[in-house]
């Protein structure tokens, strides 16, 4: 069982950082994963009175408290246009309403669960963590980073122009995927992540330039170099075998899934 | 007014939806004893050592015991009848483990942070042994899951310890192998369903306190009190009449608490220290340790002749019992027979079964009870073998189903006739409902998805004939309301209710003069539980019986208070009469609370000679993605003959979860272990029981014969519901994709597989 | 730790323990609706409404709802009626274990989507689990529940609707 010897809602960052430094300390977030475990916490750090807690949009970009539960991203308009619903999409098949309410986003990044849909959605986008200390870092960066006694205080998606689709497969609705895939769309090109692989989300780059100028492509031509991007991501892509699916299953789902995200943010279909 | 047939509310509805305190541990003192279980890492292993000195300092302790401390008699615990088929192979504690998650010791203290941290400073040495993991090669394995010179089977089952066998046998008619050379068409196939788990909301739970007589008082979730009265007698060997059950409302059971799981450890420990004690299970307890569904591998084959006459079934079961064999003697029976007395053309049939022990999580009961798994099995072959003809697997069922009147090879192989049965109308009600003649066998959606359809029959049970006794107790209360005790475990079906509606109806009084009670074994009739699908049946003639005579008892009251004979009079539930002479039930009420020598109260037993079988047909469809394999339930239709459905809501929310269930195990509950034998599925994060989203729609209908044996025409329903999901399921499936699978759950996975296996074989894809 | 808080309209001041979870502190308080069906935050028999929120009260901390309004169903018994008379009727309520944390998720989604379809609906309730009903009675209750409090409150409007006519009618 889970033993917390100390909770401390904190007032400041600064305060939350100092007490971080321990190594028997613990950020709290939504509790959802932490309450599961054994851990003695000496000091739980609450960052829920910071007002951490909410998405501000601006012009450029959205700013996401690391506090916000899963369930207001879900419900975000704002979001919701932007990624054409592959936000929600990627959230609505997590367990439950209660439980989105419970789960905050800054939990899911913060802890790159290789399960996790959230981290599989915002790799997509162009994202970056606001560190406390480390200032901000791009989530691909962050995502190698190993865990540090750091403070993840928000997270920025930059509103750069972008078609998006989210895609999983799961055994049931509302189970962790077998595999998910987001695809995004922007001037800058194709962005490919895939999740649940079952290890951390991957982002993967279109390194033989494969889809390089499809805008100009008629149909038929587009869907030649989807599909012989979809062949390159199922031999780039690695996945292992777990109790919900083998590696074997996982890699045709990369090359269907890439497929299919493909075809949505290219505008023949229709899949968020 | 009448009150059978009925949609009536549950009588407890209110108390339920509005979150009273009425399980378990909301009614559990607070000064408790918190009881945990520490349990062993290992599949097979000795405790060649436990220290508990260092444990026990821990503030707030009262006892850590190991086996040590037990009795050293081996008991059964199974909820059935004594004596039990179960083999007695069961210590309290032992110092043989025998899978991950056996009990090594019982640790109590005053409160859960003090027992949690005593657990930790447990120190055990284990001697660890090869466990026997692979059910295949249990039978004659040179490790023994039990080696134990004590232990017992009371009963010959074909059980033998030496050999890993907790049951072996074979029944027949007629030369199989013959019948089936002769056979035009023949299907010969392997069928493998899991350790399905019961999941009922509320996991395993016990309190137990000690009277002002020194009694030991159970309140206990459980759907068998008196034989969970005589189990924990056995176990702490004291005698039964020092144990006085109580169950509460339970939440849920479906099989599960139809075995002593966790009973015997509040038990042991108030019988010890005298102190309240409580056990409450984890879900993770609940899944690993607990009595799921019997594994099976049944191997079938069965032949037709030319124009679709089924002719012979051979099954061959492998039943896995685990670590120990409750239930596994009788499951097993279920699976050969509730499956080939369907077919009522045979001219021969063969039944084999071994029940084998192994190193992982003993099973027990769950809804179906064995015949869900020889369902799935039989149920499938026939469809391959009506594909394999070209023949629409509805019109082979219509040319071999069980028709009242016609001939029938009941559970004792005995050639009877059909009763009670309305499975013509079943089939052609259902194939109606899901649209079969137009939707057979596939439809390309032209998206990529395949729609395809699938059927099955199933038949069950109504109580084990010649053993399930249903008991009611009767009273007339002075102010003429009547009391119905009960001993059978209503766990949410509704049965309190139900039983009411019968014995209003008797008495011609309003439903809420009766008033149900039940359970408590220190005032409730004996009866042998909920469980084979006994209730509505067994107890619901108990009451009848009861009410009869409670009848005649007032009516001889009334009469000598008319002062007539008592033949002369009559009842009409508001008075006694005779020509213009009457007497109110009121006054009759009070003349039984004075000056009287007549009580007015009447126990009746029901045990009965025959177990009349319901029907169903399921049908459903599924739609399949082609690529990813993935499978969508669109549509289940359920067409049911409960005989006459006593309350038809409550038959159709039976029907609806039972379908929930086995739409579970056919798609997505898996039980796997991990090469050490530790189950992987062990959280509901891990093992999925469906949500609402993933069952698409459940349409059920009933088509009612009537049983003349049964109360008020009426048949089981608890069983039946959950056998046809798997079956049709897998042949919808099969019909969209043309994938068979032949293993459970019929993941996305298998089915893209196979897709693409079809294709390399060239095999002609949807 | 002491904390401050609304437990169903009562203002409450306890003392707890740092890792004392929602859960098991209201049980501690008597609401023995709130029932718990596995330890992996998959059930949702646990929901409670924080801040009017549905939330799964095995992984709210008991010190984060500190100066919050926590509702269980000992405080919501009038609508607990209400609905569960609906599902009471279609038999759905069956072993009763779920109904609390699934009618405390029904009430919540009662108030947070507006006339939802019957999909919204599933999906809304996605995170209850139920073993006994197969859900189908659960949703035919929910919708024969939904168009009643549709008809009721077009009634109230009507009636208001009338009752200020009159009143013009008198001025």
């Amino acid at each position: 069982m889970l033993k917390i010897k100390n909770y401390v809602k904190v007032e400041s960052l600064e305060e939350a950082y100092e007490l971080n430094q321990k190594r028997t300390a613990c950020v709290l977030g939504g509790m959802v994963w932490l309450k599961m475990g054994n851990r003695n916490i000496t000091t739980a750090i609450d960052l829920s009175g910071l007002g951490l807690d909410t998405i501000t949009e601006t012009e450029d970009e959205f700013v996401i408290g690391c506090m916000t539960p899963l369930r207001d991203l879900e419900l975000h308009k704002g979001l919701d246009t932007y990624t054409n619903g592959a936000v929600r999409e990627s959230l609505r098949h997590i367990v439950g309403v209660q439980f989105r309410n419970c789960a905050t986003v800054g939990g899911s990044i913060w802890g790159r669960f290789g399960f996790s849909d959230v981290l599989t959605m915002f790799l997509a986008l162009d994202t970056e963590v606001e560190l406390f200390k480390g200032g901000r870092v791009c989530l691909s960066e962050f995502v190698k980073m190993p865990k540090d006694r750091d403070i993840l205080v928000r997270i920025v998606v930059k509103k750069t122009p972008v078609k998006t689709c989210y895609l999983s497969q799961r055994n049931t609705k509302t189970d962790f995927p077998v595999l998910a895939c987001c695809v995004s769309l922007s001037e800058s090109g194709v962005k490919a992540v895939y999740g649940a692989r079952p290890a951390k989300a991957f982002l993967l780059e279109d390194k033989e330039h494969l889809l390089d100028g499809m805008e100009n492509l008629n149909d038929s031509e587009k869907k030649e170099v989807w599909e012989k991007f979809a062949e390159y991501a199922a031999t780039h892509v690695s996945t292992a075998g777990n109790m919900r699916g083998s590696a074997a299953y996982r890699t045709l789902l990369v090359k269907v899934l890439t497929r299919r995200a493909l075809e949505a943010v290219g505008g023949m279909t229709d899949e968020n | 007014m009448s009150y059978v047939n009925q949609s009536l509310q549950k009588k407890d509805a209110m108390a339920l939806v509005t979150g009273k305190p009425v399980y378990t541990d909301d009614l559990a003192p607070k000064d408790c004893l918190i009881i945990k279980i520490l349990r062993s890492p290992h599949a097979n292993a000795w405790v060649e050592d436990i220290k508990t000195d260092t444990a026990m300092k821990v503030e707030g302790m009262v006892c850590i015991l190991t086996w040590k401390d037990v009795p050293k008699k081996r008991f059964a615990s199974a909820g059935q009848t004594f004596p039990e088929f179960s083999p007695y192979d069961r210590l309290i504690l032992d110092q043989h483990l025998r899978f991950v998650g056996d009990a090594v010791a019982i640790v109590a203290g005053e409160t859960e942070a003090a027992v949690d941290l005593a657990m930790k400073r447990i120190k055990v040495k284990y001697r660890v042994e090869t466990p026997v993991l692979d059910m295949h090669t249990a039978k004659d394995n040179p490790v023994l899951v039990h080696p134990e010179e004590d232990w017992e089977s009371k009963f010959p089952v074909g059980a033998d310890n030496k050999r890993n066998l907790a049951a072996k046998g074979h029944e027949e008619m007629g030369d199989i192998d013959q019948v089936l050379a002769g056979c035009k068409y023949t299907v010969d196939e392997v069928y493998h369903t899991k350790a399905d788990q019961q999941s009922m909301m509320e996991t395993f739970r016990t309190y137990c306190t000690k009277d002002h007589f020194g009694r030991l008082n159970v309140v206990a979730s459980t759907q068998v009190p008196f034989h969970l009265r005589r189990i924990l007698g056995n176990a702490l060997g004291i005698p039964s009449s020092s144990i006085r059950v109580i169950k509460p409302r339970i939440g849920g059971g479906f099989g599960a608490k139809q075995t002593e799981v966790c009973e015997i450890y509040p038990a042991l420990v108030t019988w010890l220290t005298g102190r309240p004690s409580k056990i409450v299970y984890s879900r993770y307890e609940s899944l690993i340790c607990a009595s799921p569904r019997h594994e099976m591998e049944v191997h079938v084959k069965v032949g037709a002749d030319e124009n679709g006459i089924v002719k012979g079934i051979k099954v061959e079961a492998l039943s896995n019992a685990g670590a120990y064999g409750d239930h596994s003697p009788t499951t097993i029976g279920l699976t050969g027979h509730k499956a080939i007395a369907l077919y009522r053309n045979l001219e021969a049939y063969a039944f084999d079964y071994e029940v084998v022990y192994t190193n992982v999580q003993a099973a027990g009961a769950y809804r179906g009870y064995g015949a869900t798994q020889g369902l799935y099995a039989v149920e499938s072959a026939v469809n391959e073998l009506a594909h394999k003809m070209n023949m629409d697997p509805a019109k082979i069922r219509e040319l071999n189903m069980p028709i009242e009147g016609e001939p029938m090879y009941d559970y004792d192989g005995n050639l009877t006739r059909t009763a009670s049965c309305a499975m013509d109308r079943c089939l052609a009600r259902a194939k109606e409902m899901i649209g079969w003649d137009e939707k057979y066998p596939y439809k390309d959606m032209g998206n990529g998805k395949v729609r395809g359809v699938g059927l099955a029959m199933a038949m069950q049970g109504s109580s084990i004939a010649n053993v399930d006794v249903g008991g009611a107790t009767l009273k007339l209360n002075e102010d003429a309301s009547y009391t119905l005790s009960l001993g059978c475990a209503d766990m949410g079906t509704g049965c309190d209710t139900i039983l009411s509606q019968m014995a209003a109806d008797c008495l011609e009084t309003e439903i809420d003069n009766i008033v149900a009670f039940g359970v408590d074994t220190d005032i409730s009739p004996y009866d042998s539980g909920s469980y084979a699908s006994a209730t509505t049946y067994a107890t619901g003639n108990a009451v009848i019986n009861a009410c009869g005579e409670l009848k005649k008892r007032i009516i001889r009251i009334g009469a000598q208070m008319l002062g007539v004979e008592p033949k002369q009079a009559d009842f009409d539930g508001k008075k006694v009469y005779a020509g213009e002479k009457e007497v109110s039930i009121q006054d009759v009420a009070y003349k039984g609370t004075c000056g009287n020598n007549q009580e007015l109260q009447v126990t009746a037993s029901f045990s009965s000679e025959i177990s009349p079988p319901p029907y169903m047909v399921g049908a459903a469809e599924v739609e399949i993605d082609k690529e990813t394999g993935n499978i969508d339930l669109i549509d289940y239709v359920a067409v049911v003959d409960c005989g006459t459905p006593i309350n038809p809501n409550l038959a159709r929310v039976q029907t609806e979860g039972g379908v929930a269930q086995g739409i579970g195990m056919a798609l997505m509950e898996n039980v796997q272990y991990s090469k050490e034998g530790r189950i992987r599925e062990n959280s509901f994060m891990q093992y999925k029981i469906p949500s609402r989203v993933d069952i698409g729609n459940i349409r059920v209908e009933f088509e009612s014969s009537y049983e003349k044996s049964g109360p008020f025409g009426a048949k089981s329903i608890g069983e039946l519901v959950i056998d046809t999901p798997c079956p049709a399921i897998a042949d919808a499936v099969y019909n969209a994709s043309g994938v068979r699978v032949r293993e459970l759950p019929i993941t996305p996975e298998k089915v893209a597989m196979g897709i693409l296996e079809n294709q390399l074989k060239g095999e002609k894809n949807r | 730790m002491k904390i401050n808080f609304w437990l169903n309209g009562a203002k409450k001041e306890e003392e707890i323990r740092p890792d004392t979870m929602l859960l098991e502190f209201l049980r501690s308080l008597g609401c023995y609706s709130v029932k718990r069906g596995c330890e992996t935050a998959n059930c949702g028999l646990c929901t409670v409404l924080v801040e009017d929120r549905p939330m799964l009260s095995c992984s709210v901390l008991a010190a984060r709802i500190d100066g919050k309004r926590v509702m269980t169903m000992e405080g919501l018994q009038d609508e607990a009626k209400e609905f569960g008379t609906f599902l009471a009727n279609e038999g759905a309520e069956q072993c009763g274990f779920c109904n609390p944390g699934f009618i405390m998720n029904v009430l919540a989604m009662t108030k947070e989507l507006e006339d939802p379809t019957e999909e919204e609906i599933k999906e809304y309730l996605a995170g209850n689990l139920c073993r006994c009903s197969g859900f189908i009675g659960q949703t035919r209750s929910i919708l024969k529940y939904l168009e009643y409090k549709k008809e009721s409150n077009m009634e109230k409007q009507e009636n208001r609707n009338q009752e200020s006519a009159e009143k013009e009618v008198q001025a």
